[in-house]
């Protein structure tokens, strides 16, 4: 069996992701999503030269409606559920900083 | 006369907008079945005790007033704790979302209360409606009430056993692989995928967007059709819905199978499947034919490439709609020094491990140098599967295949991603086509537990395929005399 994909290659997938995993993670990971891809072989060995992609099962035009002012989700019940809140924004810790 | 949850939303409906039993009633004795039952099932991640007996007073009044208090008077419904409810906690059974109380209702939420039914709780799901077995939830697994050793399916296990096991006769789910149809195979229920765009998303928390859908459980196929009636319909809070009105179901549901064709798909019962299940699919075909409908069969080759066109499809949708869940606007945040870190964090501590697999999964098929052998050439085969459907409904009018590849597994025995995802081998085909399937229960395997087979329709084939099941349900139930 080929190397389907790498640690360094899922550890690299982890970052994009926004997610950390320890080594543990990234050994299980490795192997798991190997797995999955070599099953997926099928599809990635198939000629599909000239066929069209499908990204929707509908073919979809853009939807237009009126510009008219209608409700709105109410912002002092949308901010309450956010984790922390300053004044009427959603408040995060400092963006810049950290790493370079 | 004492209300009985078990009978079906029908009669219960009947009987609430007579007078002759009251919702609240009703929906205290759905209550009391559940507080003396659930502790064993775990279909519920929480019951919506207040507002539901809110709702039935409200119900009952119009009851008294002599309005018409709607098609679903006083019926208790299980949602699918994936479903907005305004105020409500909404979790998809994940950490992440803990505690979380939307600010408004999916529309569906809003169509049942209109319809006079009353939310008794959310059930639990799979994370995110990530797996086939409702084990990856952030409150425990929900049990299969046919068997409490065995799994009741997923995504939608709670909704499945809450329907099952007599809690509320009628539930939704969400099915982007199989997530309806599979649990109510395995819970011996009925379940329905309609049309992609028949059913309005908004407030259904997005999974894989192209393939997500929602849709009914229910005991009886005449349930199912009633509530998905209510549901169904155009909605201008979803840009994919369908700009038509709900379709008329339940008028044809005695209209028989006569001159139907019906196309046994051939793929779909040799390897992968159990010989008591695919033997059951045969009967269910017998079944039709002695019914009057033409039966054929049918192969359809380019379905063996759709589990691994799904695995790369559903998981890049995924890793893309999941991007929202960073700490910032809703649920968990944990504090870290700077934002990046605190995203990081959170979302590490948030996502159970199938939640990140996929995320993971369908970021790498996206990342460049992939892009192209991975989830370009999926979306290839998306068409060749819709293709080869369109080709097979020039001689068919609905299809017939297993929902699931076996009957309800035990707890616990399938701890392999892949072997999980090979569940969804029946029921992925018509997700990516974006056509109605719906799982009827057909008679019980060698083990005794419940066997679902499936029906395939064409897109907006909603009709053909109830009367289909409808023609199933008799001939696997005959009819008491009464």
């Amino acid at each position: 069996m080929t190397e389907r994909i790498t640690r360094d290659d899922v550890a690299h997938v982890a970052r994009l992701a926004n997610l950390a995993l320890d080594d543990d993670e990234l050994t299980t990971m490795t192997d798991q999503l190997a797995a999955v891809l070599d099953h997926a072989a099928d599809v990635e060995a198939l000629d599909l030269d000239g066929v069209e992609p499908t990204t929707h099962p509908l073919s979809l035009r853009n939807v237009w409606r009126d510009d008219v002012v209608g409700d709105t989700l109410d912002r002092d019940e949308v901010l309450a559920a956010a984790p922390a809140v300053d004044r009427d924004r959603f408040e995060v810790p400092a963006i810049l900083g950290g790493e370079p | 006369m004492n209300p009985d949850v078990s009978s079906s939303a029908r009669s219960i409906a009947t009987a609430v907008a007579s007078g002759t039993i009251s919702a609240a009633a009703v929906v205290t004795d759905a209550l009391a079945t559940i507080d003396a039952h659930d502790d064993e099932i775990n279909a519920f991640v929480a019951l919506t005790r207040d507002e539901a007996l809110d709702a039935a007073r409200r119900v009952d009044q119009q009851v008294a007033d002599g309005e018409n208090p709607g098609p679903l008077a006083g019926v208790p419904v299980a949602l699918k704790d994936n479903l907005c409810t305004r105020g409500i906690a909404t979790t998809c059974a994940s950490k992440i979302l803990e505690g979380w109380k939307p600010p408004y209702d999916a529309t569906v939420v809003q169509r049942l209360a209109a319809a006079g039914a009353i939310v008794v709780g959310k059930a639990n799901m799979d994370e995110f409606a990530m797996g086939s077995s409702c084990e990856n939830s952030a409150f425990g697994p929900t049990r299969n009430p046919r068997d409490p050793s065995r799994v009741p399916g997923g995504s939608s296990g709670g909704s499945a056993a809450a329907v099952a096991a007599g809690f509320s006769p009628l539930a939704l789910g969400s099915d982007t692989g199989g997530s309806i149809r599979q649990p109510a195979a395995l819970c011996g229920v009925v379940g329905v995928k309609p049309t992609y765009g028949a059913v309005s998303r908004y407030g259904l928390i997005a999974f894989a967007s192209s393939l997500d859908q929602i849709g009914p459980f229910a005991n009886d196929v005449a349930d199912a059709a009633l509530l998905l009636e209510v549901i169904a319909g155009h909605d201008r809070f979803d840009s994919t819905s369908i700009p038509q009105g709900a379709p008329e179901i339940s008028v044809h549901l005695d209209d028989g199978v006569d001159g139907l064709r019906v196309g046994v798909v051939t793929d779909l019962l040799g390897d992968g499947i159990a010989t008591d299940v695919a033997g059951r699919v045969r009967a269910a075909a017998d079944a039709l034919s002695a019914a009057g409908a033409t039966v054929g069969e049918v192969a359809i080759p380019e379905l063996s490439y759709a589990l691994s066109a799904y695995y790369l499809i559903a998981p890049a949708e995924a890793s893309s709609n999941l991007a929202r869940f960073d700490g910032v606007r809703f649920g968990l945040r944990v504090d870290a020094p700077t934002t990046a870190e605190m995203m990081v964090a959170t979302r590490t501590a948030g996502f159970g491990p199938e939640v990140k697999r996929r995320i993971m999964l369908g970021t790498y098929a996206l990342s460049a140098g992939y892009f192209d052998a991975y989830y370009g050439k999926a979306l290839k085969v998306r068409t060749l599967i819709a293709e080869a459907f369109a080709r097979v409904y020039g001689d068919y009018d609905v299809l017939l295949t297993p929902t699931s590849p076996t009957t309800a597994f035990e707890l616990g025995a399938t701890t392999d991603p892949l072997s999980m995802y090979l569940n969804d081998v029946c029921t992925i085909p018509s997700n990516l086509a974006g056509d109605p399937a719906m799982s009827v229960p057909f008679g019980v395997g060698d083990d005794g537990l419940p066997v679902g087979v499936q029906v395939l329709a064409p897109a907006l084939g909603e009709v053909q395929m109830f009367r289909v099941a409808a023609a199933l349900e008799q001939a696997a139930v005959p009819k008491v005399a009464s």
